[in-house]
């Protein structure tokens, strides 16, 4: 049924929400670190585990992917309630400070991409790692 | 009450339904913007997305409101359907699909993104608060997390005490990056080659603003929006670990050290 798939998003989504608290209070804040990303692990590792044993239905799938395609629509209407007229009266300096970030990070995205292909020995090995990793976490 | 104060009324009742008509018309605007004006060279959700951040700057000129259009009151359901209950809700249905193994190739890179990103926006945005005439280590580091997102700008400001002023000027320059990636990552795309799961879990740990990368990369490739947003969401938190505590540290010692 529909529901199921919904229900699958929105549980991933609130033991992640719970997780990510949790982490950020383990270092001393209110700030919920990363619990969307947990949440987005989550949903893969369960639908994964569903689908190999045959148990998610088309049907719940649906559930999924009707969020999931819904998601342009979504940031259209994010955009549409953004405090842009305050950000614009942020006046010189929260412009040039804005414009200044923006480009110096979009220059970083290949030289991180250059770093991180340089050190592809190394992300193999860890990768063997996390996999351990991860299936005692399953288990538990 | 007159016929049209109770229809208005009557809309603000089902304003998310009005939502989804209003975004639907917008987004029918934009297509056809994109096929007949740009020939689709420019993507129909960019032009969204770029219509709605037009929309919201009207609305907050006229109404004198923080929430776009959502401070009409018939509009109020688009505040709810763009919030962040429903976003995270959507990005994370986004992972549906998604091979766990394009995450662990890409961990290492991921984390590295992450660090370089934060540390680079409070280190750009100090810089130009400083040259700005903010040379309190308090000040620029509170401008600084505003470079970083326009949520670890107010948070690190109340942990380390900034003025009123000072964290606001954090939330605007906030605000002014994630429009800036919004609009500008579907054009910058081709020049940082933003077209594969690996450069977009880089760009989203880099920039860091979810709004902002989940703006950018769903005009860019939709496809990509998982991976950018994985790293996103692990930003601000950890901006709001780092800021008040090592770099606020770091700075007020180079500000003691004359560095």
């Amino acid at each position: 049924m529909v529901i199921y798939g919904i229900a699958i998003l929105s549980s991933c989504l609130l033991v992640g929400l719970f997780l990510g608290q949790a982490l950020g209070r383990l270092a001393g804040m209110e700030a919920n670190v990363g619990g969307v990303g947990i949440a987005m692990l989550l949903l893969i590792v369960v639908c994964d585990r569903l689908e190999s044993a045959k148990r998610l239905q088309a049907s719940s799938k649906q559930g999924i992917m009707f969020w999931s395609s819904i998601y342009i629509p979504i940031v259209v209407a994010m955009a549409a309630s953004q405090d842009v007229a305050n950000a614009v009266g942020g006046g010189v300096v929260a412009i040039t400070a804005g414009v200044l970030v923006v480009v110096a990070c979009f220059a970083l995205v290949p030289l991180v991409d250059r770093f991180g292909r340089n050190a592809i020995p190394r992300d193999e090995a860890s990768t063997v790692e996390s996999e351990s990793i991860l299936s005692e976490g399953d288990d538990a | 009450m007159s016929f049209l104060d109770s229809v208005q009324a009557e809309l603000a009742k089902y304003s998310l339904v009005v939502a989804f008509a209003f975004v639907g018309f917008t987004i029918l605007v934009a297509y056809q913007i994109s096929d007949r004006l740009t020939r689709g060279r420019i993507h129909g959700s960019a032009i969204a997305i770029l219509l709605g951040l037009l929309m919201a700057y009207a609305a907050g000129i006229m109404t004198g409101g923080s929430k776009g259009v959502a401070d009409f009151a018939i509009l109020s359901g688009v505040g709810l359907m763009g919030g962040a209950m429903l976003r995270d809700f959507a990005i994370v249905a986004t992972a549906f699909g998604v091979r766990l193994e394009e995450f662990r190739a890409t961990g290492l890179s991921g984390v590295a993104s992450l660090f370089t990103g934060i540390f680079v926006s409070f280190a750009v945005g100090a810089t130009v608060a400083y040259a700005f005439g903010y040379r309190d280590a308090v000040s620029m580091t509170t401008i600084g997390g505003g470079a970083a997102t326009y949520i670890v700008g107010p948070v690190t400001g109340d942990a380390i005490g900034a003025t009123t002023d000072v964290k606001a000027l954090s939330v605007a320059i906030g605000l002014i990056k994630a429009i800036l990636v919004m609009t500008l990552t579907p054009f910058v795309a081709p020049w940082i080659r933003l077209d594969n799961p690996r450069t977009a879990l880089i760009f989203g740990g880099l920039m860091g603003t979810t709004s902002g990368v989940a703006g950018g990369l769903a005009a860019t490739d939709p496809k990509l929006v998982p991976y950018g947003a994985m790293t996103a969401t692990f930003y601000t938190g950890l901006g709001c670990l780092l800021g008040p505590s090592v770099i606020f540290l770091l700075i007020k010692w180079m500000l003691g050290n004359g560095v």
